[in-house]
């Protein structure tokens, strides 16, 4: 298959300025003609079923939860990147591009990013104008922070809750036309399936979490607006509803998969503290500015009360390891340091995975009133988890997967290799390659819904006609009934084990395998136990209740069961891309201190799986980037 | 630790419910209170029970799907913390816990502790929003904002929507939610060509909802989670009796 990326001609940054110039238009009036389901209200979904209800389609949009506003999006803390360069210090389109393309290890499309950070300026602009209360400086201008692989501080945040004041502005844009009667929206909806007919994506096939309904939606386009898959390993970051449904089964609807192996493990989250742990808790890696990363030299020490450790007798890692960057060293490079000395048996905490994060000498050096004006709500959520203080001791500080740049395969206009179908957000592939630098996940979500599926849907609508088929058609209601064969089959196991359990031990599996770091040998194991878990699943899993009612159990058992096919996916992707890069470290391919060593002879190309159907091993196609401009470099940070 | 906890069970919308007594053992102090409820769910389930449903999501206080009446205060004993922020040591080895759904005729249950709040969401269509489309808005600096008022936006733009003022109020009233909203907009230049015309359309979908009056209790304030302040309310108030003088004069 020949993955046509069309990227239009021309110089880089001409490329968006020239497709709008020269793009079809539709006629203000037949407009609402057109139909488009939005499936997920994240940002990326609010802010696009918003905009193309405003620009006159008629909009469906869907999520699981009872209300838009509660999508997982709500949770980012840190801040949205935009290259307006309000400070000063020399930030430009530019450069935002080239960081993003560099913090991507070179596995990303030149032609989005530099697009996305086109557009970075005017989300800023957009939601100041929607009342989103940025932080500002005293003079009424707007304030900006600095955030990891940036030389500059091009960060805009609201408090510690950037995600959910810039979730609120597209709800509310949301509820706006919502109110207009131009969006219908359907809370507790949760998208079971994709509808293909001729090659084309027409609709989409639901179930009601209230009162298990099973019913289709159809329409011209189908947006896929529905997250990322950190939850495939159990204990991620993530809300706990957040999950590969919806863009696995548009995959085994023919949609390709891409790059599914590259996954984000955030360095300073809160430990696991047993097996009845649920989720992890991210805390800012701001703390890194001034905490001191270490665990005993001695494993013996590991039981002492940390300040019963004297200071020759600690290890400080990373300082040892890194000694320019010290205790800020990248994302990656410090979270595969702290497994290592915990795989040395020198982990500290629970079951001994945790290393020390330790502001003694920070304080002593600043006091404690400027600690805590820094860090101090971090301080107190680490003690209303942990039950610990930071201040007296140290804080206990793990990896955990937070975010996956790995999505359905979309081309420059976010259309997916089936025609009709767009994805948006972090359900995408697009413009993060192999990881992603902070403060660009809620840019993508906004640039994506606010600023270039308008465009990109408008273009595709400007060349199809509209024939939308009858929710009757034979197809629709073959999907249908799919969708309800699966519903009763989860009911009628009636096995021994319940769904967490299952969830819990694949999620480990391909955490210890799959996560941090990965060999040949361990995605070969994954590949393997995915399978015999999968088929122990589908004979021994107790879900209770029934179908046609609200059905907690149910749902969730939906879900694990496409973690388990998926997860065997994703680690066939990363054992079949033989090199390191980004987020994806395989222990055969460093270099001699360490750093991930990467193949551009080989694996310049991002790989988008095509499912086989059952057991099958899926295709692996490529897309080659194309490096016009940029020349790629090796990433160091020694 | 053990506990016992009793909980509300109610198959759907019309079943009347009643409260059920369950035992769970093997509770540490650091699990927070839904992985209780997980793990009592776990039980149930091996015991070839249905388990109980409840509404939650992100698991650290932001999403506001979290809401449960424990021991009778709403989100329970911690101050300025949603149910999915409770940790088990908050409580006694050996306490008999109550756990209730929020209690509103604006929000009817759903099934066990799930009640439908989409009554909060058609209060802000009805007005809580800025008229603005994509595209064509003003740089981000050209309204410069006074440090103070864009605080006072950010603390009543908090608000996560949860629904545990309706809960804790003995009207039922949702003043303080909506008072959140109008006063997120009404702080900022934004907001202000709507201002008035916002603080009338709420109030009067606030109350064909179904929600109660304001009587200047205050167990709101105490409730929510993000400690949002009932000056809010009072501003409300006033913005309220202007945009009614307003239209009497143009009237
Ligand atoms: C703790 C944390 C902090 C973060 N901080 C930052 C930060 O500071 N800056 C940054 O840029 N990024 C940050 N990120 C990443 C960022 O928050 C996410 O990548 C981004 O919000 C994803 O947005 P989205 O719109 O693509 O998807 P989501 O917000 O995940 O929304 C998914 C939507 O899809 C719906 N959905 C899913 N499946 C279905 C289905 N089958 N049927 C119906 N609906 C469905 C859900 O209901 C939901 O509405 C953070 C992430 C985490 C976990
Ligand atoms: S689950 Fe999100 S606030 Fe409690």
């Amino acid at each position: 298959m020949k993955l046509e990326s069309k990227v239009p001609t021309g110089s880089l940054p001409d490329k968006w300025t020239e497709y709008k110039k020269h793009q079809k238009l539709v006629n203000p009036a037949n407009k609402r003609k057109y139909s488009v389901i939005v499936v997920g209200t994240g940002l990326a979904g609010s802010s696009a079923a918003a905009t193309l209800a405003e620009l006159g389609y008629e909009v469906r949009a869907f999520c699981f939860q009872d209300s838009p506003r509660r999508a997982h999006s709500i949770a980012a803390q840190g801040g949205i990147n935009a290259a307006k360069n309000y400070q000063n210090d020399g930030d430009s389109v530019w450069r935002l591009f080239y960081d993003t393309i560099k913090g991507g290890d070179f596995r990303a499309r030149e032609a989005n990013v530099h697009r996305l950070a086109e557009v970075s300026v005017s989300i800023i602009d957009q939601c100041a104008a929607q009342g989103v209360p940025f932080a500002r400086e005293y003079g009424g201008l707007l304030d900006n922070r600095s955030f990891g692989g940036a030389q500059v501080s091009r960060t805009f945040y609201c408090r510690g809750q950037t995600g959910q004041q810039l979730l609120l502005g597209a709800y509310q844009a949301l509820s706006r036309q919502i109110s207009y009667g131009a969006v219908k929206m359907f809370s507790r909806t949760e998208m079971l399936d994709l509808v293909v007919i001729d090659g084309k994506a027409r609709g989409i096939v639901t179930r009601n979490l209230e009162t298990g309904k099973v019913e289709s939606h159809s329409a011209d386009a189908v947006v896929l607006a529905t997250g990322g898959y950190s939850n495939a390993f159990y204990l991620s970051t993530n809300a706990v509803g957040c999950n590969v449904t919806a863009t696995y089964r548009a995959h085994k609807r023919g949609a390709l998969f891409a790059n599914p192996c590259y996954t984000q493990i955030h360095p300073t989250c809160i430990p696991v503290s047993g097996d009845h742990q649920s989720k992890l808790t991210l805390m800012s890696e701001s703390l890194r500015n001034d905490g001191r990363v270490w665990v005993p030299k001695n494993p013996a020490d590991i039981g002492k009360h940390p300040t019963q450790v004297p200071d020759a007798e600690r290890d400080y890692f990373l300082e040892r390891l890194y000694p320019s960057y010290g205790n800020l060293a990248p994302r990656d490079v410090s979270s595969r340091g702290a497994k290592r000395v915990c795989d040395e048996g020198r982990g500290v905490g629970a079951g001994g995975r945790g290393v020390y994060l330790d502001f003694a000498e920070a304080i002593k050096r600043k006091t404690k009133p400027k600690v805590e004006a820094l860090y101090g709500n971090l301080f107190d959520m680490y003690q209303r988890i942990t039950g610990e203080n930071g201040y007296d001791q140290p804080m206990r500080i793990y990896p955990a997967l937070h975010y996956t740049m790995g999505g359905l395969w979309v081309d420059y206009e976010l259309m997916s290799n089936v025609e009709g179908l767009f994805v948006v957000g972090e359900a995408n592939f697009s413009d993060h390659g192999a990881n992603r630098l902070g403060a660009s996940a809620l840019m993508q979500g906004l640039a994506d819904g606010y600023f270039v599926l308008p465009y990109t849907l408008t273009r595709y609508f400007a060349d199809v006609k509209t024939d939308r088929k009858p929710v009757d058609h034979p197809e629709f209601k073959r999907h249908e009934e799919e969708v309800l064969t699966g519903v009763k089959k989860l009911l009628s196991i009636k096995g021994k084990k319940t769904t967490t359990e299952f969830h819990r031990e694949a999620g480990k599996l391909i955490w210890d395998n799959v996560g941090m770091s990965r060999t040949k040998q361990s995605c070969e194991q994954t590949v393997a136990r995915m399978k015999e878990l999968r088929a122990e699943f589908w004979e021994n899993v107790n879900v209770p209740g029934s179908h046609d009612n609200l059905n907690q159990a149910l749902e969730r058992a939906g879900r694990v069961a496409d973690f388990l096919e998926f997860g065997e996916l994703l680690a066939l992707d990363a054992l079949t891309r033989e090199e390191s890069c980004g987020g994806h470290f395989r222990e055969e391919y460093q270099y001699p201190d360490g750093e991930a060593k990467r193949d551009d002879e080989h694996f310049i190309h991002a790989a988008a799986w095509e499912y086989q159907g059952g057991d099958k091993t899926p295709l692996r196609h490529q897309e080659p980037m194309n490096y016009e401009t940029v020349k790629p470099s090796v990433r160091s940070y020694k | 630790m053990k506990f016992t906890i009793k909980v509300w069970r109610q198959k759907n919308r019309t079943d009347a419910g009643r409260m059920a007594e369950y035992a769970v053992d093997g509770i540490t102090p650091d699990m927070s209170f839904l992985e209780m409820m997980d793990q009592l769910n776990e039980q149930l389930i091996k015991a070839g029970e249905e388990p109980v449903a409840f509404d939650h999501d992100c698991r650290e206080g932001i999403c506001g799907s979290c809401n449960m009446m424990i021991n009778g205060q709403a989100h329970g004993p911690e101050r300025g913390a949603t149910t999915c922020q409770v940790h088990m040591r908050s409580f006694r080895d050996g306490d008999r816990l109550v756990v209730e759904p929020w209690r509103a005729a604006a929000f009817p249950v759903i099934r066990d502790l799930v009640v439908d709040r989409s009554a909060f969401d058609r209060v802000i269509q009805s007005g809580g929003f800025v008229g603005v489309n994509t595209g064509g808005t003003p740089d981000g600096n050209a309204v410069p904002i006074p440090k103070v008022d864009q605080d006072r936006a950010m603390d009543a733009a908090q608000c996560i929507g949860c629904g545990a003022c309706v809960a804790a109020c003995p009207n039922a009233s949702a003043m303080l939610f909506l008072s959140a909203k109008v006063g997120h907009l009404g702080a900022l230049p934004q907001g202000q060509p709507e201002r008035k015309a916002r603080v009338k359309t709420m109030v009067a979908a606030h109350d064909r909802e179904g929600f109660g009056h304001c009587t200047n209790i205050g167990e709101c304030e105490a409730a929510c989670p993000k400690e949002i302040s009932t000056e809010f309310i009072m501003q409300l108030n006033r913005d309220y009796i202007t945009s009614a003088l307003s239209a009497v004069v143009r009237g």
